[in-house]
């Protein structure tokens, strides 16, 4: 305690809180009458007026009054509090910001091997929860869904987090990968895990092709140039019709074998070999466990990379490309470097992807995916592999429970899908996030080389890069 | 003079132009091998420019940079890609608002310096990758070097501290171990005394005069506290938009008249005679 009061004697701060209260409330209450006429303005257009059907199949505006009374006390009251909070704050002598504390590293540490342990035990664990194999393929898809962006996530992450190259267009490797896929499968027939790797390296191909013209470029025209090649590939996939068979994508495209063995109920079959009942979670399983080692494979390279000397030249770039330069690093070499691994682990999770759906058509390869994968690195904490995990299981998973919350109906009536709300609570998420951890949810970074004691960087002395 | 006799780098003819402005006009000067050569002159007089040209930053318009190593051979700096310069022609330089990669620890920031030898042990990342010895024995010795620099700024406690955290004196003599882990043979200061009490600036001299001794290292330094520039440099050019107006040994420039009438103004009656003339 005597650490929060370094000067002023605690009693003399207790007298100017309690007297400065009565101006408080009245300045919180003034600004909270403010934000509420504000929001009135707002809905009155957004949220007053509802359109509505007749029975003659006409429009017709039905008020929705009540709705805006709600909306409008909402943010009265929210208002009031945050404000009589800062104000508070403000009155309070300032607070030395402590350090992270051991405890929380201690969680921290505990963290990874539990999140570890989790995603190994997943598929048994939603077995037992749903009470059979069949039960549980809502919850292993999910599951398979999630560690893909988890995947991607920590991909992206090189790019961004660690040379902080902005990337709006991380999509199109994704792409690149799940066509690579699909268009070797389906012409020449060659097997997934000989198309794995060339799909990651046709990924990195492409990587090396953007990253040319765009190593120039900062800031906000990279992403803006990133962006436009993610739709250049989209649009190239809709319109190169002979190759790709245009929008209406690729289809059939063979399914995952367990090394050379089919998933299938005959003679040669995944359960026959091993006399077990045949099941098509069988196959479900193994897609988990195959992109549980992909995504772990992902992590265990960036984390060796970020001890190598590249790494630390991705983490300098980041930092100051100008004392890079004097000290004789290749920017441009770094650079492509990061784009082109970024891109390889992109692929691998394409040609996932592709093998996953059995499908693949440009629709799946839009901005929203380029724009959440970024979301998901960017909620993590920008080059924090544990914080990126955590953000794709929030981002991805999250708007999953939105579809079981059933009880929502009864409050809200049966009308009420709290699922098209996602977007929404996605953005509060966002503007939360910006308000209580700019820096992401880790936002310090660790060393990557520890003299004689490890301690974490704090996230305001990390530069997010200029591009 | 030693700089005439055996130069390690010669400036001969350099201009650079900027649009319509020439910022440095035919200036030619040499560093002598193992001198501490000073480069001084009033603010907007050149200097970082000709720092920015020696350093690869600016390529020049005109003029030809020699850097000629021990063994004989010469290197034409304005030739070589930026990132050569460090590598190949072994110059490395520091900033005059210091540049430290703020968010990694001050130890990361002296092996970022080691970067293009770890880069070739780790086998351009393949064989580090794999985790062989090779790679791991030279990050060892890296490790070593980055120790003896910080022991020698009095930094070795502060090793696993964001450099971002130090404060300004020590933030200033980190950049210079950071460029003296390139193993240069002509290191470029770039005003580093600036914002230094003179404790600090008194230390910097020291630093500066054993860089010289232990390792045979030439220093071309732009400074504007003249304890510096006179305590320590054997030799000094001095300039004055953009062309040279002296060069000599600190005794020589400190009496020079073009350099007192660049620093100080012209003289009393001068002024009184040129306000005559314009009929004040």
């Amino acid at each position: 305690m005597a650490l929060n009061t370094p000067h002023a004697p605690a009693i003399a701060t207790a007298e100017a809180t309690s007297s400065a209260t009565g101006a408080q409330i009245a300045a919180a209450l003034r600004e909270a009458g403010i934000a509420a006429l504000l929001t009135l303005g707002l809905s009155i257009p957004i949220l007053a007026f509802k359109t509505e059907q007749n029975q003659a199949n006409a429009l017709y505006l039905q008020p929705r009054w009540g709705v805006v009374a709600v909306a409008c006390a909402l943010i009265f009251a929210l208002r009031f509090v945050l404000c009589l909070r800062a104000a508070r704050r403000a009155a309070a002598p300032p607070r030395l910001k402590a350090p992270a504390s051991p405890a929380l590293q201690k969680l921290f540490g505990i963290a990874v091997p539990l999140f570890l342990g989790v995603a190994v035990a997943y598929p048994v664990l939603a077995t037992l929860a749903s009470g059979g194999l069949g039960g549980a393929r809502y919850w292993v898809d999910l599951g398979i869904l999630i560690l893909t962006y988890v995947m991607l996530g920590w991909g992206l992450n090189i790019v961004v987090g660690l040379a902080g190259l902005l990337d709006l267009g991380y999509v199109a490797f994704y792409a690149v990968g799940a066509y690579s896929y699909a268009l070797l499968s389906t012409t020449f027939g060659w097997s997934f895990w000989l198309c794995l790797p060339l799909a990651g390296i046709l990924a990195a191909f492409w990587g090396i092709i953007l990253g040319f013209p765009v190593l120039r470029l900062r800031g906000d025209y990279l992403a803006i140039v990133t962006l436009a090649f993610g739709e250049i590939i989209r649009l190239v996939l809709i319109n190169w019709v002979d190759l790709t068979n245009g929008g209406a994508g690729i289809s059939s495209i063979p399914r995952v074998t367990f090394f050379g063995v089919p998933f299938d109920s005959s003679e040669g079959g995944f359960a026959s070999l091993f006399g077990i009942p045949f099941s098509p979670m069988h196959r479900m399983i193994f897609l988990y466990y195959l992109i549980l080692m992909l995504a772990l494979i992902t992590n265990l390279v960036t984390i060796r990379l970020r001890r190598l000397p590249v790494g630390r030249a991705w983490e300098a770039l980041r930092e100051d490309e100008i004392a890079c330069r004097s000290l004789g690093i290749n920017t441009r070499n770094t650079k492509l470097t990061a784009f082109a691994i970024g891109a390889m682990f992109g692929g691998f999770a394409g040609s996932f992807f592709a093998v996953r759906q059995g499908f693949v058509s440009p629709e799946s390869f839009n901005f929203l995916e380029s724009a959440i994968i970024l979301s998901i690195v960017v909620l993590g904490g920008m080059g924090s592999q544990v914080g990126v995990a955590i953000a794709a299981v929030l981002m991805v998973g999250a708007p999953e429970l939105l579809r079981n919350l059933d009880f929502l109906k009864q409050v809200f009536g049966a009308g009420f899908d709290p699922n098209e709300y996602r977007l929404l609570i996605f953005g509060l998420a966002m503007v939360a996030m910006m308000v209580w951890r700019p820096r992401g949810l880790v936002g310090h970074r660790e060393p990557s080389i520890v003299l004689t004691e490890r301690k974490a960087i704090s996230g305001s002395l990390v530069k997010e890069g200029h591009g | 003079m030693r700089w005439q006799d055996d130069p390690v780098l010669e400036v001969e003819h350099l201009k650079m132009r900027f649009g319509g402005l020439v910022a440095v006009n035919d200036l030619s000067f040499s560093v002598g091998r193992g001198d501490i050569t000073a480069l001084i002159g009033p603010n907007g007089a050149g200097k970082t420019t000709v720092f920015n040209c020696i350093t690869g930053f600016y390529r020049p318009s005109e003029g030809m940079l020699s850097l000629r190593h021990g063994d004989g051979s010469t290197l034409l700096l304005e030739r070589l890609p930026g990132h050569s310069i460090s590598w190949k022609a072994k110059v490395a330089r520091t900033f005059q608002n210091i540049r430290l990669f703020t968010g990694m620890t001050v130890l990361e920031n002296l092996l970022v310096a080691r970067h293009n030898p770890l880069m070739l042990a780790s086998g351009f990342t393949v064989f580090g990758l794999l985790g062989l010895p090779g790679f791991r024995d030279a990050e060892r010795q890296a490790v070593e070097q980055a120790k003896f620099w910080l022991e020698k700024i009095n930094l070795i406690d502060r090793a696993d501290d964001p450099a971002g955290d130090l404060p300004y004196g020590a933030q200033r003599r980190l950049e210079i171990a950071r460029a003296m882990c390139t193993d240069p043979i002509l290191l470029c200061l770039d005003e580093p005394a600036a914002g230094l009490n003179p404790r600090e600036s008194h230390e910097l001299n020291e630093l500066l005069l054993s860089i010289r001794q232990d390792h045979g290292t030439s220093i071309l330094l732009i400074e504007h506290d003249m304890s510096v520039v006179m305590g320590i440099s054997d030799h000094v050019v001095v300039l004055d938009y953009g062309t040279k107006i002296a060069d000599g040994t600190p005794e020589e420039v400190r009496n020079d008249q073009s350099v007192i009438a660049a620093y100080l103004g012209v003289e009393d009656e001068e002024v009184e005679h040129v306000e005559a003339e314009v009929g004040l």
